[in-house]
Parts: C-alpha cells; structure tokens; sequence
C-alpha cells in the first residue's frame, strides 16, 4: 500500500505553482521557469507514481488500486475526496505531466504568459484530478474543471476564430456532461434507494446501484453522450476539428493528447467497466459507431487542406480505434485500447509540437502554401516522419502495438468490426504520406527555401516523443505489465476465450 | 375578550432591529436641523445588520436546543430554516448596504432615505421568511414591495427609473391581488390561514371538492411567481432590473428571492404538501419555462444589466426545482441555492454599479470589452463571478445546481433534471460570452472605473465565499440541510 500523499502531492504541485506565478506575474520569464519546474517535477512524481506501481501481478491487496484514500466532504452532497490510481489511469497521469511539460517547453506563449502558465496549470491538476478520482462526482468536478481553462486558453491565445471555436468547444461539452451528471445522480439515488445509507458516488456504490437493466443502459446511454463528446467519438465530434485547428499549439497540444483521453478514459472507466451488464445492449451500436470514426475521420483527414485539421481528423480515427477496444469486451483489445490512449496522446503532442514549429516560421499550415520544406529544414521533416510513421502503425513504432492488441482482440471477439478498422490503418498510410508528399517534397521556392530548421532547444523538446515513441515500439513491457493484470481483473463480461493477457506483446 | 397573544422576543428580535433601526433614523434626520449624511445611514444599516445576523445565532442555538416553535398565536415561525434565511437577508443587507453607500456617494444622493427604505423592505423580507400565516406571508409581501417601490423609483435623474417603478408598482399590485384572493380561497377551503392548521386540516380530510382549495394554490403560486419573475410571470422584471438605480437591483435580485422563496417553500411545500400533485406540475412548467426562456433571452441582450435581469430570471427556475422535488432534499437545495446566490448577485450589479459610471447609465456590452486587461482585479472578480453563476464546478455555483437537481432526481423528476442541464449548458454561453469579452482586445484608452473600498470589499467577500465554500463544501451544504430538518411542521 502506498502513500496516497504522492496523488495529493500530484494535484497540489501545479496549484502552487499558479501561486507562484500569481505572486511573480510582474517579475519577466518568472511564469515561465515556474510552469517547467512544476511541470517537471510532476513528471518526476508521475514516473515515481507509475514505476512503483507492481508490474505483472496486481497489488498485494489483489484489488488494483493504490495509493488509495477517501474522505467524505460534504456528506449531505455525497461528496467525497476519493483518489486511488490503478493500470488503467496511471500511465495517463504520467502522460498528462509529459504533455504538459513539452507544451511548456516547445509550446510557450510570450503573450501574457503568466495567464497562459497559470491556466495551463490549472489544466494540469483539473486533468490528473479527473485520472486519479475514484468517485464519479468528484471525477466529474474535476472533468467540468478542465472546462474553464481551455476555453481560456483557446479564447485567449488561439487563432483568428478562436472565440467561435472555444465557445463551441465548451457549450458542447458541457451539454454532454449535463448527461453525465443526471446519470450520476440516478444511480446514486437508486442506491441510496435499495441500500439507505447517506448519498454516495463511490465508484462500488455506483457500480452495485442496483438498478434495473433498462435503467441502467439508459445511464449508459448518457455516459456514452457525454463521453463521447468530449473524447469524440462520431458523430458528436463536430466542435473538434475548429478547436483542434485554433487552439494554441500548446492548447492543441493538451486538447488532443489529454482531455479527450478524459472522454475514452471516462467511457472506458465509469460506462464499460462500471455497467458491464449494459455494455452487451449498446455494444453493437458504440462498435459501429467507432468503426464509423475511423473510416469517416481518415476519409476527411485525407481531403483536409490544413495539417492541424489533418490531424484533428487522424485524431477521431484514433480514438474509433480505443473505443473499439475499450467497448470490445475483450481484454487484449482492452489493454490494447488503454495503451493507445498513452500512445496517441504522445504521437499527437508530437505532431502538433512539429505543426507549431511550423507555424512559427511560416504562420500557416495550411497543405498547400508549404512545399518542399525537407531540403531547407532536414531536422524538421527527419522528427515529422517518425512521428508520421508511429501514427501510421509502422511496426517498431510505438502505435503499431497497441493498434494491434486492439485489431485482434477485437477480431477474437467481433470479427467483421475489426476487418472494417483494419481498413483504417491503411487509409493512414494514405493520407498521411499524401500530406507528407506535398509539405516535405517538391522544390521549395521562396519562403518555402528559406524556412529555418530545428533550433537546438526545438530539437531537444522533440527529442523524449521519438525516445517514448521508438522505445515503446520495442519494449511497451513495462507500460504492459502494469496494465494487463488490472484490465485482466476488471473485465469480467468478456464472452471469448482468451488466450492470457500480456502474452500477446510481440 | 381579546387575550394578548405571548409573543416570544428571540423570534422577532431580527425584524425588531432591523425596522427599529429603520424607524430611529427617520425619526433623528427628522429632528436634527441639518440633514443627516448619508453616512450615518450606511453606518446604521451596517450595524443592524450585522446585529441582526449575530442574532440569528442565538436562534440557531435555540431550535437546536428546543426544537421549532411558534409564537404570536402560531404567526411567525422559529424554525432552522427561517433562522438560515433571515441570516441570509441580513447578510445581503450588510453587503448592499455598502454597494449603495459608495453608489449614493458617485450619485450624490444626500439623505437617509435609501438606507430607511432598504431597511423595511429587509424587515419585509424577514417577515415572509418567518410568516406561519398567510396574512403574515401578505403582510411581509407587502412591507417588501413597498420599500422596493420606492426605491426602484430612487434615480431622479433618470425617467426609466421612474418608469420602471411605476411597472413594478402597478404589476406588483396586481400580484397581491391575486395573492390575497388565493389567501382568500384557501381560508374558504380549510377554514384557516395558519400553514400548521392548513397542514394538519389536509392532512386529515377528505376533500369532496377539492376545486376551491386547487383555485387558491393556484392563485397563490401565480403570486409567488411573479415576484420571483417566473417565466410567465415574468414580464416586468427586465424593465424594472434595468430601469432601477443599479445596486437597487442587486439588491432586489437577491433580498426578494430570499423572502419569496422562503414563504413559497413554506406554504406549498408545508402547508399545502399534501396537494404536492396538484401544484408540482405547475411548479415544474414554470421551472423549465423560466430555465429556458431566461437563457433564451438572456444570450440575446447587448446591456449587460439587461442580461443579468434574465439570467436571473434562469435562476429563479433553478430554484424552482427543488420545491418541485417537495422533499426535504429540494428544501434544503434550495434554501442552499438562495443562500449562496445572495451574496454572488449583489456582487455581480455592484460590478455593474461601477462600470455602469456617473449617471448609472453605461451598461452596454463594450464598456465590458478589455476590463479584465485593463483592471485585472475587477475584470477578473467579474468573470469569477459570472462563472459561478454558470455553475462552474469547485465554486458554490455548481452545488447549487447540483443540490437541486439531484433532489428534483431523487423525487423522480429525471427528465426536468435534463431538461435543467441542457438549460445550465445553454445559459453558460452568455456568461461565457461576457467574461471572455472581459479579457478581448478592448479599447485601451478607456476610462478608469474607480473601484471604491466598500464595494470592492463586498465583490471580493462574494468571490472569496464563492471559491470557498465552492471548494471546503460540508459547512454550507450540512448547514442548509440541519436548516431543514429543523423545519415547521
């Protein structure tokens, strides 16, 4: 059993620092270096948190969760303070230091940066609080949370649209999660109903409610809505691609590599896992659905005329795939699932560091007013093609694993949805070589020629995303072996013979 | 023979200071040759406050000790809750007290009228908060009205001011009309005026006709209803919200809402609880039409003023929703709504007193544009506060919200309770609208807006409670519910 202070510690660092940067905010550069401490030493404590975390067999409490503790706040409310991490949610707090880090570091806005760092903060701990919470109310405050300060951030650092777009990005999240909080609140008071007690959103309470089976695909229902927005999943994805494309590169950065794994993480966690007896009424209909998003989103992402769209789309054909495997009921496309939200995450951060290196230089990035940029910037195409290449699912790269946990786990279990998503991993290929062709090749002319590479602090930030993605290619054992044993314990609705988990790692 | 009702003191000891107070300065600027300055008046109706709160802890000690009670023949009621909603009361009097001393300070207002009117109408207030008679629930109705009336009437200088009070005067008359002829129809009914005979002659007849009783909840609600400005009763509000001298309104935002929904809870959800299914369905018809159409309409205004008038007009259906419920729960939820919306409302038109300038006349849109980069404090509070009126989540916005919608779930009412989020979601967009236009490219050059001490102390004590209790919930939360279950009958 390990100190649950490590979690506090976790989401007391970036308020501190927002502290700091409060007191400091006249003090130039000040908001700067205190954003990358924290975020470094989150990072720090994140790899702490996950390394110590047994690998290849569960806790010696057999239950997954550690660092586990709760307290009741407001008893009247259900309210409680309940944090524990298991395999699923930790490698997504370590993910969200890293991201944010690299957003600090790669991404930085000189724009009012003490707002900026501040905000970024707030994200920070909104978005581990949200990870670690074992509660569903307090998951969704915190869920709701990581709500102001991106809408902030895009509204205030984005591009020429960004009022339209954080507006939308928020009045349709909130209107998912308006779902997600009438849901809550029902399965609490059903079980308050079936087992007296004070009101209570704990993660067994919620799962035990003792609802009917009717009742409860309802709640699922509106799980999937909200979750569905915010992560998104076809066809709720509509506000994705005008936020994704004006955000600020860090804003994009965190919105796609962070919060909508809050969205795959939350349906994963609070619908799949928490409902599995609903789980078989609207399997069909979520399978299909994210089968949609991969062929729909590689469709538009091929026709996209901007790389932060391309890559907006790319994104919701990733994310079909985690549903796939979140919803799939099998374990190895399950594991499969959580593992490529830590790998999407990182591919993502990555190309829309290099896509903010981009704009920089040339303030567009758009497809076609860039061409032949390899000759000029080397550097620059040398870091997009890995990045590139992990997206498309080259084996040795990093996706390729967790895409294919998926595909077969997925097969194991549904067959025909797995050939259709396979499909997906192609149409990748297609559209993002295509995309590739026509920015990195070609005679560069004009500012095309003069575009400058990688400075060396550019070149160092995208340094640890080809680490994580080439090592991970290679060796995902240690982010399995954590993950395996907890998804192993907590899907217990799988109809198919499996052969162990763990085992299909090549 | 007329036997003199024992009266016990502690109960109406708020009331007692707050109109004596109201009455002891009247009485001195009558008398002293010269006029006496506005600043005493402040002073007065911090004091009497501040008293009147402090009070309010000995009540509490007392309900918990003994239990609620009644005195003056069974009118006014001790119970937790009225002892939690005349705290409320006197903490916005305390707080728009100061908001209308720097205002009367900007405006020249000389005299200690204001601070007489504000009094009674508190003193009215308080009356509904604790009437367990409906001649009581009338009698404070009216003490809160007419004060309002004038006051609404205050700004000379300008004739919507005058035009606005002549609305709310002639509306509101026509309001306790019908109130008074529900009162009426009840008394008909069940041959009583007091909620506990009410309660308990329901309780235990049969009524063979029940029409004369359902015609007088219904009349009554429709009181109610207009002056909480429940959609659609509602059609006076945004005048008068705009055309009152601005801190009056924030003041009638707040102090009215706590009286009305006090004695609407007590009325309907004590007395006539046994009709629970003849009035919820109204309750909740007029819960959704004001949630809807105060965002609707809210999102379309240009005067910011304007929009907070039907923002809270969205509110007060929020509020609706737990007396809907009918449980214990929606009390309480309510009751905590009320409470944490008082102070966040008068801090909000305090902002809106200041940005509004000399002549409270500036509150379009763009005068907001650029605050927050102009003045990070003030702009900043404001979009706090803005948010926590849009329910965002670790302030006490969203428990707010939360309260009462899990007591109108608890009660069954899980579609009203979407019906409310997809409502919450729509009115975020025009408080969002607001506050990221508080930190857009403004004009630079813009005039300074002075932020005086004593309203700047109550928009940081709003936003610092809001944080606060938004984040340390079991205090205000438990308080809320203890409040009701220390409730008559």
């Amino acid at each position: 059993m390990h100190s649950y202070w490590w979690i506090n510690a976790l989401l007391a660092v970036p308020m501190v620092a927002v502290l700091v940067v409060f007191a400091l905010r006249k003090v130039p550069g000040a908001a700067h270096v205190t954003g990358v401490v924290a975020a470094a030493v989150e990072t720090a404590l994140a790899l702490i948190v996950s390394f110590s975390y047994p690998a290849s067999t569960l806790p010696a409490t057999g239950e997954p969760v550690t660092f586990a503790h709760r307290v009741v706040i407001a008893p009247s409310f259900g309210l409680a303070y309940d944090v524990g991490v298991d395999g699923i949610s930790i490698f997504l707090v370590l993910l969200t230091a890293i991201v944010v880090l690299l957003a600090l570091l790669g991404a930085r806005e000189r724009r009012a940066e003490s707002a900026f760092v501040a905000w970024l903060m707030v994200l920070t701990t909104a978005t581990i609080g949200a990870f670690v919470s074992r509660d569903l109310l307090e998951f969704f405050l915190f869920f709701e949370l990581t709500l102001i300060p991106s809408y902030f951030l895009i509204a205030r650092w984005g591009g020429p649209e960004r009022a339209r777009a954080a507006l939308k990005f928020f009045i349709y999240t909130l209107l998912g999660s308006g779902f997600l909080l009438v849901g809550a609140i029902y399965l609490a008071v059903v079980h308050q109903d079936n087992f007296g007690g004070p009101l209570s959103f704990a993660y067994d309470a919620l799962a035990n409610s003792g609802a009917s089976h009717s009742a409860l695909v309802w709640v699922f229902v509106a799980f999937a809505v909200a979750f569905g927005v915010k992560s998104p999943i076809w066809p709720l994805h509509t506000w994705s691609p005008i936020a994704y494309a004006e955000a600020p590169p860090a804003g994009s950065m965190v919105l796609t590599a962070l919060l909508a794994k809050l969205g795959t993480y939350g349906l994963l966690r609070f619908a799949v896992l928490m409902l599995p007896a609903a789980l078989s009424s609207v399997q069909p209909y979520l399978l299909t659905l994210a089968v949609i998003g991969i062929i729909y989103g590689s469709a538009v992402a091929a026709v996209s005329k901007d790389l932060k769209r391309l890559v907006a789309y790319s994104s919701l054909a990733q994310i079909g795939f985690i549903v796939l495997g979140s919803v799939s009921g099998n374990q190895i496309a399950t594991s499969g699932a959580v593992l490529l939200m830590f790998n999407h995450g990182v591919v993502t951060a990555g190309f829309f560091l290099l896509i903010g290196f981009i704009e920089r230089r040339r303030g567009t990035a758009t497809i076609e007013s860039l061409t032949g940029l390899q000759r000029p910037a080397p550097i620059l195409a040398a870091a997009f093609t890995v990045v590139m290449l992990t997206s498309i699912g080259l084996p040795g790269l990093s996706s390729f694993i967790s895409e294919f946990l998926i595909l077969i786990g997925t097969f194991a279990a549904h067959q025909w949805f797995a050939v259709v998503a396979a499909i997906g991993t192609v149409l990748a290929a297609l559209y993002l070589l295509w995309a590739y062709q026509r920015v990195f090749h070609g005679r560069a002319e004009g500012a095309d020629a003069s575009t400058e590479d990688l400075s060396t602090a550019e070149r160092w930030v995208i340094v640890p995303i080809i680490a994580l993605v080439v090592v991970l290619g290679v060796f995902p054992r240690p982010l399995l072996s954590r993950i395996d044993p907890t998804v192993h314990h907590d899907v217990t609705t799988t109809q198919v013979t499996n052969p162990t988990p763990g085992g299909a790692a090549p | 023979v007329i036997t003199r009702p024992s009266i016990d003191y502690l109960a109406i000891l708020p009331e007692m200071i707050v109109l004596g107070s109201a009455l002891a300065l009247l009485v001195v600027s009558a008398l002293t040759p010269s006029r006496l300055s506005w600043r005493a008046g402040t002073a007065v109706t911090v004091l009497a406050g501040v008293a009147s709160f402090v009070v309010t802890f000995f009540q509490w000690n007392r309900v918990a000790s003994d239990g609620p009670s009644t005195t003056i023949a069974h009118a006014v009621a001790l119970d937790g809750f009225s002892v939690v909603a005349v705290g409320v009361i006197s903490v916005g009097v305390v707080l728009a007290g100061l908001v209308a001393h720097d205002w009367m300070d900007r405006e020249r207002v000389a005299g200690v009228e204001y601070h007489v009117l504000a009094l009674s109408a508190a003193t009215g207030a308080m009356v509904m908060a604790q009437a367990n008679d409906l001649i009581v629930v009338f009698l404070g109705l009216e003490i809160l009205s007419i004060g309002l009336y004038v006051l609404v009437a205050f700004d000379r200088q300008r004739a919507t001011s005058q035009e606005a009070a002549l609305k709310y005067f002639l509306l509101g008359g026509l309001a306790s009309a019908i109130f008074v002829y529900g009162a009426a129809l009840i008394y008909g009914g069940t041959g009583s005026t007091s909620l506990t005979t009410i309660a308990s002659f329901l309780g235990s007849s049969v009524l063979l006709n029940p029409g004369i009783v359902l015609a007088g909840t219904g009349l009554l609600l429709v009181g109610f209803a207009f002056k909480i400005a429940a959609v659609p009763f509602h059609l006076w509000s945004p005048d008068v919200y705009e055309g009152a001298p601005t801190p009056v309104t924030g003041y009638m935002a707040a102090i009215v809402k706590v009286g009305a929904f006090a004695a609407l809870l007590r009325v309907l959800a004590s007395a006539l609880g046994t009709q629970l299914a003849a009035w919820r369905p109204i309750v909740g018809l007029l819960a959704v039409l004001s949630m809807f159409v105060g965002a609707g309409l809210a999102i379309v205004q240009r005067n910011v003023k304007r929009m907070l008038a039907y923002s809270s007009i969205n509110q007060a259906g929020f509020m609706l929703l737990g007396l809907w419920a009918g449980t214990a729960q929606g009390v309480a939820g309510t009751l905590y709504y009320v409470m944490t919306y008082t102070p966040v409302i008068i801090a909000s038109f305090a902002v809106v007193t200041l940005v509004g300038g000399p002549g409270d006349e500036g509150h379009s849109l763009e005068r907001y544009r650029g605050l927050a980069r102009r003045q990070p404090w003030l702009g900043g509070a404001f979009a706090l506060l803005l948010l926590v009126q849009s329910g965002a989540p670790f302030t006490t916005g969203f428990f707010a919200k939360f309260s009462v919608v899990a007591a109108a779930i608890g009660a069954g009412g899980t579609v009203l309770a979407i019906l409310a989020m997809v409502a919450a979601a729509l009115a975020a967009f025009f408080y969002l609208r607001v506050a990221i236009s508080l930190y857009g490219e403004g004009d630079e050059d813009a005039a300074h807006v002075p932020v005086p001490p004593a309203t700047g102390a109550v928009i940081a004590f709003a936003c610092v409670t809001a944080v606060l209790f938004g984040v340390w919930v079991g205090p205000l939360a438990n308080l809320a519910q203890h409040a009701t279950l220390l409730f008559l009958p």
